[in-house]
């Protein structure tokens, strides 16, 4: 199979989630006797494309244009284009903001179906099988995409990409065409990232929930959370309340997320809130009532109370990681 | 200006999910099943952008008959129309968006809103997939709205962040919790949608592009300990998480 990856950059940086994609890639058409190429898009990005050789690109292809910056009709047209040009039959996107964005664009656009978040690839029988979570989790399925070319997304932080290799790979010029109309009527675009860890993205995740009483006694889960490197989340309720803005709601409708650790700070764990977390490699869960439902999948527990244990647990953190 | 909402008919967030018989679907018998959540801020962006502007606004879905409670339940929150596009088979994220598009270029809408995913299949597609089938410009996951003179000015989430854009319209948005706060439908409202009119429609048939060829449940985590029952248990915590799970 001869599989594009769409490396998603930001201000000339990628994102750990496109090594990510070009190793799930490179890792595939090795299996197929195939070839993985990588796809860069942006302002001035030729020069950084060539490291995605130490994640398994054969190629890779630049799209340089300045007008290039928010997802939209335009990205999504270099995209297609490409596909087109390398007659890719593979698209991979890492299921981002970005890449959730632009993958329905492109998939139209190469009359191709897509099969969004998938949490592992397999190649059965000549197929690609994918398996996506659906309820937030509380199923799976496997799926086949059966159109000719096929768009994946996959999810950040389940496909793991090892060290690079340090090889540079070709980069060449993705020659793709844009007219003005392509940028969609798109005429003005800030952005204001807060530079805050996201759930989505970490590696690590300490939330909290309704046992902590009250926002301001989220201080000890930031202290905690920044310890670790963390990024902080929270449960349903108190998005809710309006303790913690939404964009840190973890569960069936807020964010589904895998991190190594995720730490549950008086969450009763209902079953929305276990459906977006319990694909977590650990668990931790500190909650004063034994029979939460939250130990039911933790791997380890505190029935304790909060206020004094994740103090103390972040003290022990300090003293591990000589903080 | 003439608003659509595009909304779904899912199993609510309590639903304790079971795989059906055929092994590809969910086994519906005593689920409870909802307006899709993110398509509550769909709709009441519609209302709002009516009160302002004046106009129409269309709640469409495609489905069975079961789809019509969350018709009912949009046009007792306050839309003028609602109209089910009929079809009971399993469709995929493209050809729910390719009827939905042929509906759309009929009515030539000004807007056109989804939620940003439906928490039942979890694509997140369609909208994006109807925007590229309409050829209008479309922001995704939109926590705030202005519009004016025939353009938009959406800020969307990203990770770690806002990214505010302005398009023009005609347009497709996706909506994400914060957007708005949805209204409850009125005593009134319930009882004017009972007589409220349902349009009827056939949807275009097209055939899928995902097979799914299983559904299963994940391997369900086991507990793990209970280590303790107050912060001495900590030094244990740590140490397990350091030594034996190796995450920090």
């Amino acid at each position: 199979m001869k599989i594009l990856a769409f490396a998603e950059q930001r201000d000339g940086q990628f994102k750990k989630a496109a090594f990510e994609v070009m190793k799930a890639a490179a890792t595939l058409a090795a299996e197929t006797q195939g070839q993985a190429l990588g796809l860069v898009a942006g302002d001035r990005v030729k020069s950084m494309s060539s490291s995605l050789g130490g994640y398994g690109a054969v190629k890779v292809l630049a799209a340089e244009d300045s007008r290039l910056k928010f997802p939209s009709n335009a990205y999504a047209e270099v995209i297609a284009q490409v596909a087109k040009k390398e007659k890719a039959d593979v698209v991979f996107f890492s299921a981002t903001s970005m890449g959730k964005d632009l993958a329905p664009r492109v998939a139209v656009k190469l009359n191709a179906g897509l099969a969004a978040d998938c949490t592992a690839l397999r190649v059965e029988g000549g197929d690609l099988v994918a398996t996506r979570p659906v309820f937030a989790g509380k199923a799976l399925t496997e799926v086949t995409v059966t159109s000719a070319v096929k768009v994946f997304t996959l999810r950040p932080n389940v496909f793991l990409t090892g060290e690079s290799s340090g090889a540079a790979a070709p980069v060449e010029d993705a020659g793709v065409s844009l007219s003005d109309d392509h940028f969609g009527g798109s005429v003005r675009e800030v952005t204001q990232a807060s530079g805050k860890l996201d759930v989505a993205e970490a590696d690590i995740i300490v939330s909290g929930g309704r046992g902590l009483k009250g926002p301001e006694n989220f201080a000890m889960i930031e202290e905690l959370a920044s310890v670790l490197g963390a990024a902080v989340g929270a449960s349903r309720a108190v998005v809710d309340a309006g303790w913690r803005p939404h964009d840190e709601q973890v569960g069936q409708t807020g964010k589904t997320v895998s991190p190594s650790l995720y730490i549950a700070v008086g969450i009763s764990g209902a079953i929305q809130h276990l459906a977006g977390m319990s694909s977590s490699k650990y668990i931790v869960a500190i909650n004063k009532d034994k029979d939460a439902p939250i130990f039911q999948v933790a791997d380890y527990g505190i029935a304790g109370d909060a206020f004094e244990v994740v103090p103390a647990l972040t003290k022990e953190v300090k003293k591990l990681l000589g903080k | 200006m003439k608003l659509v909402a595009c909304v779904n008919h899912v199993p609510d967030t309590e639903t304790k999910v079971k795989v059906g018989s055929d092994n590809k679907s969910i086994d519906r018998t005593g689920v409870n099943f909802v307006i899709n959540p993110y398509d509550e801020f769909a709709v009441e962006e519609c209302l709002r952008w009516k009160e302002k502007f004046g106009g129409e606004v269309i709640a469409v879905t495609l489905g069975g008959d079961t789809h019509k409670e969350t018709l009912r339940k949009s046009l007792a929150m306050g839309v003028d129309k609602a109209v089910l596009l009929k079809d009971d088979s399993p469709r995929d994220s493209y050809s729910v968006a390719r009827a939905l598009a042929d509906y759309l270029k009929e009515i030539a809408p000004d807007a056109v809103f989804f939620g940003k995913q439906s928490i039942d299949s979890d694509d997140g597609a369609v909208g994006g997939m109807v925007a590229e089938m309409l050829g209008f410009p479309s922001v995704s996951v939109v926590v705030k709205l202005e519009v004016r003179d025939g353009t938009a000015v959406a800020e969307r989430e990203i990770e770690g962040g806002h990214e505010k854009v302005e398009i023009k319209l005609p347009a497709v948005f996706t909506a994400q919790k914060g957007l708005n706060e949805p209204r409850y439908p009125s005593l009134k409202g319930i009882m004017a949608a009972k007589s409220k009119p349902i349009e009827e429609k056939p949807a275009t048939p097209v055939s899928n592009k995902l097979d799914v060829r299983v559904m299963k449940k994940p391997a369900g985590k086991s507990a793990g300990k209970i280590i303790g029952a107050d912060a001495t248990a900590v030094p244990e915590l740590v140490k397990l998480l350091h030594e034996e799970a190796k995450v920090i």
